[in-house]
């Protein structure tokens, strides 16, 4: 438990709003949507992992009962923009469906239009296409070579990026360092995978000439990129944020599903819907996530300090440039985790493939690189027969040492990793462990400790991007909050975006209700929709507990300033003697000389006569808040203030395994976690637990495998395999808060949490435990069948 | 993901069913659905018309049958999983059970409808294969039983002919046989997954200890599950040293050809299922002696 | 085809195609959206709804096959317009969600494990839920709603005057 707050309602172990509607079955997601006439799309795809499209054959499947409409890539084209990618690359065009060229099996290749989803079925089936099929490449490695097919041919090459950054005399301190050693890691391409697909219904008035849009969707200006592709303008797109988002994680970002269905239902005149089914989300549905090869090398002393460190990270980006590319560079924000690497070379690569396209994915990019550093710190532990604990510690940023600015110009905010890291062993000693995994060492067993320390950065300033592609000069993300009171009392405040599970309406109402001091169960919290928003960066980056928790924050001491005003005028006091508690407003000097909250309510709606001169009427106030630390642009050398705060999380576990069968499992597992301050615990603590699953799934069971063909052969939940309540042991999570300097509360984000370290501490725990057999593994994910045949293969050699 | 078109039918009897069925060749039987109506959904398998035999109530039933124990074919897996008469008498099953799917699949899928299925990974085919269990089907107008070593013929293949309809299936009781023991293993990525290889074992021991019946079945290896004959009569007589038990496995499952899928790799099918037997063998062995001193 | 379903102890006549899922027509023909689509193929369990009061997949039936059979969804549980049953409230208590859609069916999972078992084991939870896939939560909180609610059900039907 956390030590007493100070707080009234942050950091209280309240429930979270959102749940009620949820247990009832009463949450609106997207295909709850019912907006009448509606038709449905379903999708064409592309079987061959490259080819020409010669021929499309429509008629059998127009002349179907019901059938509306078969939109083809050319049509799409010839009405719409490319898709906004972010690079500088105008030779890579991204569109939501194929011309004339398919890049990756299961790609768009035309749409249909039918009065039901199994109508379209029926006609997708019908629609004859010719292919030529081309040759095609997987593998990224390939893709770099000279004799390689193109994926696309008029960009001249596959490589997407290839960008250098030096920070630091690196080869100086390599040749300085007594010992050095490389490393290669892999991280297999999986992704977030909710349970709810990406959906989207669209709905063009052409009187009021207007686009509704309801979408699943977690994504930074998607109405304004819907109505750059569709050539329209951005007041004409209204994106309704009232629609739960049935879990995302960083990767439902369905720009090319809207502008797709916002071109149809502009053609044709009726509301439109797609909703993926499952195998349209896994193909082609854009929804793929890292598949990242690092080469690491480091320099370090007999002591075991790294010094310097050279990362190479080869992306494979699949058929066409997602956030991915943009995905190699926000690990540059905390480039050296928690430790003092002095300096480093990072050369980030995004290679094109034929294979799907990938969006965001929970840490954006963060999660891969925290697996190559983490395996790094305990090689360089196994090379010097030190502890990997040990080494950890003597690289370690000390509690002292905060602020911290490493190599690539981000200052972190605070941290105490060593009072983390001695929290969770309080109780159960490192020893003790040590002796659990020998006992099962000494039953037979392959068992191993695995350790990962690493940070979250949070609060989501995206300058990564300006990093990437230096046209890009986003210096901020804002976020925003607006608290309106009424004449009767009642206080209403707004949030600009969706969400998909974070308890947004929770933290709204809890930080104003701290600020006020009012029952935060008493604010109601609505979501306008996007044209009657205030500016929102959306949940990404782990943001929003900093950036929406901070605008809810500066509103409520906006009002707050203003009924004091109020009540002092009425009262015929200075403001100054004026004292706010719990809503109402006393005077110092005379307590019983008060205005209560709804008197005050009163005086600003209806009566302006008791209104201090100049004061706007009402109580309506709203607050828009830039990113903290944010407001620069990377300088010429790249070095960037990434983002304002970053959590710490120290993962501690033992992995046993039977050495017949492979099957690895967690025994126990043990979270020091550091997030700061935090709001709402539950809400914290469910992110962490689900983030940690999320990591499991990454480090053992999840890939989006291809066969040789190009072929995806994980496309169903039956072969891409998602934790179930089996797989996840229990987890002890120990909680310590360093408060951040930047944000209202202290508090950092935590969406990220577990996930960023629950892979490089399993696949850490396994090579502790494949140690004895004189073997290593550093490709995810650790298949059974895999570790069982390395582990047979090894003990032959005995 | 939608269901191509079909008709539906849904037959009073069993006869009725077969008839529906003979007239029309694309026509198909639908239990509990678990494995056919995905099929459908992804459009690899198109009935025109899906014979619905859930409401056959003549088809579900546990009882025992002269010497044997005969489930029908629309019985529920769960049903089978927390019947008495099964856990005291086909304890091997029993211990099958909860390896099939999850809870919710084993509410609806039935056993006649996964043997029908005869997925190589399936635990009920083993199990049948293992116990030597008949399978008993209806086509136009007779009742045929065949043995379960001659029903499964290939990956999602059976003996039935076109038409049938299988009714039930049925495990005979080794009564006087010693002590019996059973052991069950399997392995797979997740709990609930397809396993990648499963092993069976029913044995009985003398008072000495010794082996005087012994059958292993190995799942999810090839095409079909398939018994370790070899190993089997080798070890029949001995007392079942575990040495010997795993060099007559190894033997046995040298040659066998074996699945290699995204999941697992040949190697580790034919290395595993030598372990999980072994261990099957152990466990049988550990509860036949216990038996014994129950007595 | 028409069929009668009885849905939360109601009939509801319907006309459906055969190739109409029981989940489809729930949703589509009866408005009753708090059973959710996740794969379609029978793995995640989101469509979970009770059959005769057992958790079953509504996309692994059609709905011709439920004709005549007791179906309750989410909306049938909630003893009343803005009010819980237990098992709801300890969701809300634990927090045993994030967003939300998977809940309905593992509240409805869970509802029937504790009309069958009404002590579960932590490992019985487990094995119930395990066919119900939430990419939230890791499952802990989950787990942990499931065991209040087995602890305060059983504490409001003891007898008066034990403890």
């Amino acid at each position: 438990m956390s030590a007493p707050s100070h707080f009234r309602f942050v950091s209280a172990d309240r429930r979270v709003r959102e749940d009620r509607r949820f247990v009832a079955g009463k949450g609106r997601f997207v295909a709850d949507v019912d907006i009448a006439n509606t038709k449905h799309v379903a999708l064409v795809t592309c079987p061959h992992p490259a080819a020409w499209i010669k021929n499309i054959d429509k008629k059998a499947a127009l002349a179907m009962p019901g059938v509306h409409y078969v939109l083809d890539g050319h049509e799409l084209a010839e009405a719409t923009s490319p898709l906004v990618t972010g690079l500088d690359t105008p030779n890579v065009p991204r569109r939501p469906l194929a011309v004339d060229v398919a890049r990756f099996s299961g790609e768009w290749v035309a749409a249909v239009v039918a009065d039901t989803r199994a109508l379209a079925e029926d006609a997708a089936e019908a629609i004859d296409i010719t292919y030529h099929p081309l040759p095609f490449v997987l593998d990224a490695e390939k893709a770099l070579e000279k004799d390689s097919p193109l994926v696309h041919a008029e960009h001249g090459s596959n490589v997407l990026l290839d960008k250098t950054f030096v920070w630091g005399e690196v080869e100086k301190d390599f040749n300085d360092s007594p010992r050095k050693l490389s490393l290669r890691v892999k991280w297999g391409r999986s992704s977030t995978v909710p349970i709810e697909t990406f959906g989207v219904v669209a709905s063009w008035d052409p009187w009021r000439e207007m686009l509704d849009v309801w979408a699943s969707i977690q994504m930074p200006r998607y109405p304004e990129q819907i109505a750059g592709a569709l050539k329209i303008p951005a007041s004409s797109v209204r994106l309704h944020h009232d629609v739960d988002v049935g879990g995302s994680y960083g990767i439902k970002r369905g720009i090319k599903h809207a502008v797709l269905t916002g071109y149809l239902t502009r053609r044709l005149g009726f509301p439109v819907r797609l909703i993926e089914d499952r195998l349209e989300n896994m193909r082609g549905g854009d929804a793929h996530g890292p598949e990242r090869l690092f080469d690491v090398e480091v320099a370090f002393d007999n002591s075991g300090i790294v010094r310097s460190m050279k990362m190479r990270a080869l992306e494979n980006v699949g058929a066409y440039a997602g956030r991915s590319p943009f995905q190699l560079g926000k690990p540059i924000g905390s480039i050296v985790g928690p430790y003092k690497i002095k300096s480093v070379e990072y050369r980030a690569i995004a290679v094109l493939t034929n294979k799907t396209t990938q969006e965001a994915v929970r840490g954006f990019g963060q999660g891969p690189t925290n697996l190559a550093l983490e395996r790094m710190m305990d090689e360089v532990a196994n090379t010097l027969k030190l502890d990997p604990l040990e080494v950890r510690r003597r690289n370690l940023i000390r509690h002292d040492e905060f602020p911290y600015t490493i190599p690539s110009g981000t200052e972190y905010d605070s941290g105490n990793y060593e009072a983390v890291i001695t929290k969770v062993f309080a109780g159960h000693g490192y020893d003790d462990l040590k002796k659990e995994r020998d006992r099962l060492r000494k039953d037979g067993m392959l068992a191993g400790i695995g350790i990962a320390a690493c940070l979250e950065p949070s609060g989501g300033n995206a300058t990564f991007e300006a990093l990437i592609n230096p046209k890009v000069t986003t210096s901020t993300f804002m976020d925003s909050c607006r608290i309106s009171v009424d004449g009767t009392g009642a206080i209403t405040a707004t949030m600009h975006t969706t969400s998909s599970g974070q308890g947004h309406e929770t933290l709204v109402a809890t930080v104003i209700g701290e600020v006020l001091q009012i029952d935060p169960d008493t604010i109601r919290v609505t979501r306008p929709d996007s044209l009657s928003s205030l500016p929102s960066g959306t949940p990404v980056g782990s943001r929003m507990a900093i950036m929406l928790g901070g605008a809810a924050f500066h509103a409520a001491n906006k009002l707050k300033d203003k009924l004091i005003k109020i009540a002092a005028h009425d009262l015929g006091i200075p403001a100054e003697r004026a004292v706010y508690k719990d809503g109402a407003v006393f005077d110092k000097d005379a307590p019983d000389n008060r205005r209560t909250w709804k008197e005050l309510a009163t005086i600003a709606d209806r009566n302006i006569h008791r209104m201090p001169p100049g004061l706007e009427p009402g109580l309506a106030v709203s607050h828009i808040m830039p990113v903290p630390t944010g407001g620069t642009l990377p300088t010429p050398d790249g070095r960037a203030q990434m983002y304002p705060c970053f959590s710490f999380e120290f993962h501690l576990m033992l992995v046993k395994i039977d050495p017949d069968l492979g099957v690895p499992e967690i025994v126990r597992y043990r979270l020091g976690h550091d997030c700061g301050t935090q709001i709402n615990p539950k809400i914290v603590r469910g992110m962490t637990l689900g983030g940690i699953a999320h990591g499991i799934g990454a480090a053992l069971y999840e890939e989006f495998a291809y066969n040789d063909e190009g072929q995806l052969i994980a496309q169903t939940f039956m072969d891409y395999l998602l934790p179930s309540s089996h797989e996840v042991p229990p987890v002890e999570i120990v909680d310590h808060e360093t408060p951040s300097p930047h944000t209202v509360f202290g508090q950092k984000g935590s969406g990220e949490s577990g996930y960023l370290g629950a892979p490089a501490a399993i696949a850490n725990a396994v090579n502790d435990a494949l140690r004895p057999l004189g073997i290593s593994v550093n490709t995810l994910p650790l298949k059974a069948s895999r570790l069982g045949d390395m582990i047979a293969a090894a003990r032959d050699k005995d | 993901m939608k269901a191509a078109p079909f008709e539906y039918s849904r037959p009073s009897d069993i006869d009725e069913a077969c008839a529906l069925l003979a007239a029309d060749e694309n026509a198909r039987i639908i239990a509990g659905g678990q494995t056919l109506v995905p099929m459908m959904a992804m459009r690899l398998s198109r009935p025109t018309r899906l014979i619905d035999i859930n409401r056959i109530d003549a088809l579900s039933y546990i009882r025992e049958e002269g010497d044997g124990i005969a489930i029908g074919a629309t019985t529920r897996q769960y049903t089978v999983e927390h019947d008495r008469l099964i856990a005291t008498r086909l304890p091997l099953l029993a211990k099958a059970m909860p390896w099939i799917g999850h809870v919710a699949t084993r509410a609806r899928g039935t056993v006649g409808g996964s043997l029908a299925n005869a997925d190589p990974a399936a635990e009920l085919a083993l199990i049948a294969i293992t116990l030597d269990a008949t399978l008993t089907y209806r086509v136009v107008g007779q009742s045929i039983s065949v043995p379960a070593s001659e029903f499964f013929v290939g990956p999602m293949t059976t003996a039935l002919p076109p038409g049938a309809c299988l009714t039930a299936v049925r495990f005979p009781l080794r009564r006087r046989s010693g002590k019996i023991g059973t052991g069950f293993h399997e392995v797979n990525a997740r709990r609930s997954d397809f396993a990648f290889v499963s092993a069976a074992v029913q044995l009985s021991l003398g008072v000495d200890n010794t082996c005087r019946r012994l059958a292993i079945g190995i799942g999810a290896l090839g095409d079909f599950p398939i018994r370790l004959t070899k190993a089997e009569q080798k070890l029949t007589g001995t007392r079942l040293e575990p040495k010997a038990v795993e060099a007559s496995l190894r033997a046995a499952l040298a040659k066998v050809d074996a699945l290699s899928d995204l999941h697992a790799s040949a190697d580790y099918r034919r290395r595993v299922a030598v372990k999980l037997a072994a261990r099957a063998i152990a466990d049988a062995v550990k509860e036949a002696r216990v038996a014994s001193h129950a007595h | 085809m028409r069929i009668e379903l009885t849905v939360n102890g109601e009939k509801r006549a319907v006309d459906v195609e055969p190739r109409t899922t029981l989940l489809d027509c729930l949703r589509d023909n009866l408005g009753l959206t708090g059973a959710h689509a996740g794969c379609e193929h029978g793995v995640c369990g989101a469509c979970t709804v009770l059959l005769d009061g057992t958790a079953v997949r509504s996309c692994l039936m059609f709905a011709v096959q439920a004709d005549g059979i007791p179906i309750t969804t989410i909306e049938g549980l909630a003893p009343g317009p803005g009010e819980l049953s237990p098992l709801q409230d300890a969701f809300c208590e634990t927090h045993g969600m994030q967003c939300g859609y998977c809940t309905p069916a593992m509240i409805l999972t869970a509802h029937a494990l504790l009309a069958d078992n009404p002590e579960p084991t932590r490992e019985q939870i487990v094995e119930a839920i395990s066919g119900n896939l939430c990419r939230c939560t890791g499952y802990a909180q989950i787990v942990e709603a499931i065991s209040l609610a087995a602890e305060r059900m059983r504490g409001a039907n003891r007898p008066a005057g034990q403890s």
